[in-house]
């Protein structure tokens, strides 16, 4: 009977504070993600070639854990099979976050891009239930310095040093 | 030291090809992060605890990367990539590996 009761609370608990958690997360995750829309983020190996950049290892990590109302009815819909949707919603928010702070990182360096992320997911196994790690990590290309102050003096006779620039700097890549 | 997960730089030319090198950490975090952990299985949301405990262990996963890459005289490891893995309750294995290389000096 007791059992029974905490069980209730339990899931009331669960399904009371872990919805409220979820959609602050949500707000939170679309307002900072409009925040940091400038800044791209790229899955391909391939770098540009236009200009020098610094490359630095950026990544953002983040355990999310599911609550107990999301733990419940997942093992329900286990039952009969089909979509888990809670722990869609629960990886979802995960990923996005994870690739959120990896862009804080990124902008912390001033970078232009981020090029070739990777995402890794791994369950972290905390007694019971279950809490999943999201890491995302990429390359950020941050303009050379030295290349930011030559473009910025080749701003104004930009027409005529340009050509010679992309052939000299081509040429080694070819 | 550049570390990277492109396998291409750009502007610089890649002198000679060193070879694999990796690092690895193992950490859990005491009981009391646990027991909380478990509470807020119940009511969700982010485990900072173990963020936290994961950020620090891919450092130091990294900084060994790092220190074995210097040891066999790289100036740069290319093509970075991190794997974990969840060992036992509270603990994880960090992973990370990738290709060293000496770069032409600029």
């Amino acid at each position: 009977m007791i059992e029974l009761g905490f069980f209730i609370v339990f899931l009331a608990c669960g399904f009371i504070f872990g919805q409220r958690a979820e959609k602050r997360h949500f707000e939170s995750i679309i307002k900072r993600e409009k925040q940091t829309i400038s800044l791209p983020v790229v899955a391909s190996k391939y770098p540009p070639e236009d200009q020098l950049y610094d490359q630095v290892l950026v990544s953002g990590n983040v355990v999310v854990a599911s609550d107990y109302f999301k733990s419940f009815t997942a093992g329900l819909i286990n039952i009969f099979g089909g979509r888990v949707t809670p722990f869609e919603s629960l990886l979802d928010r995960g990923r996005r976050e994870a690739v959120l702070r990896m862009k804080d990182d990124a902008i912390s360096h001033n970078a232009d891009w981020v090029f070739n992320i990777k995402f890794e997911t791994s369950r972290i196994v905390t007694g019971r239930a279950g809490a999943i790690e999201v890491l995302a990590y990429g390359t950020a290309l941050v303009p050379e310095r030295t290349s930011v102050a030559s473009s910025d003096t080749s701003t104004a006779d930009n027409l005529v040093t340009s050509p010679a620039i992309s052939a000299t700097r081509t040429t080694p890549a070819t | 030291m550049l570390i990277s997960n492109l396998e291409i730089l750009p502007d610089r030319r890649i002198v000679r090809h060193i070879g694999l090198v990796q690092g690895s950490s193992v950490r859990s975090k005491h009981v009391g992060r646990d027991i909380m952990a478990s509470f807020k299985n119940i009511f969700g949301g982010e485990l900072q605890g173990y963020t936290e405990l994961l950020h620090e262990s891919r450092e130091e996963a990294t900084a060994r990367l790092v220190e074995q890459a210097k040891s066999v005289g790289a100036n740069a490891v290319i093509n970075v990539r991190y794997s974990t893995s969840s060992i036992a309750a509270g603990a994880a294995e960090i992973f990370v590996y990738g290709t060293a290389v000496e770069l032409e000096s600029t």
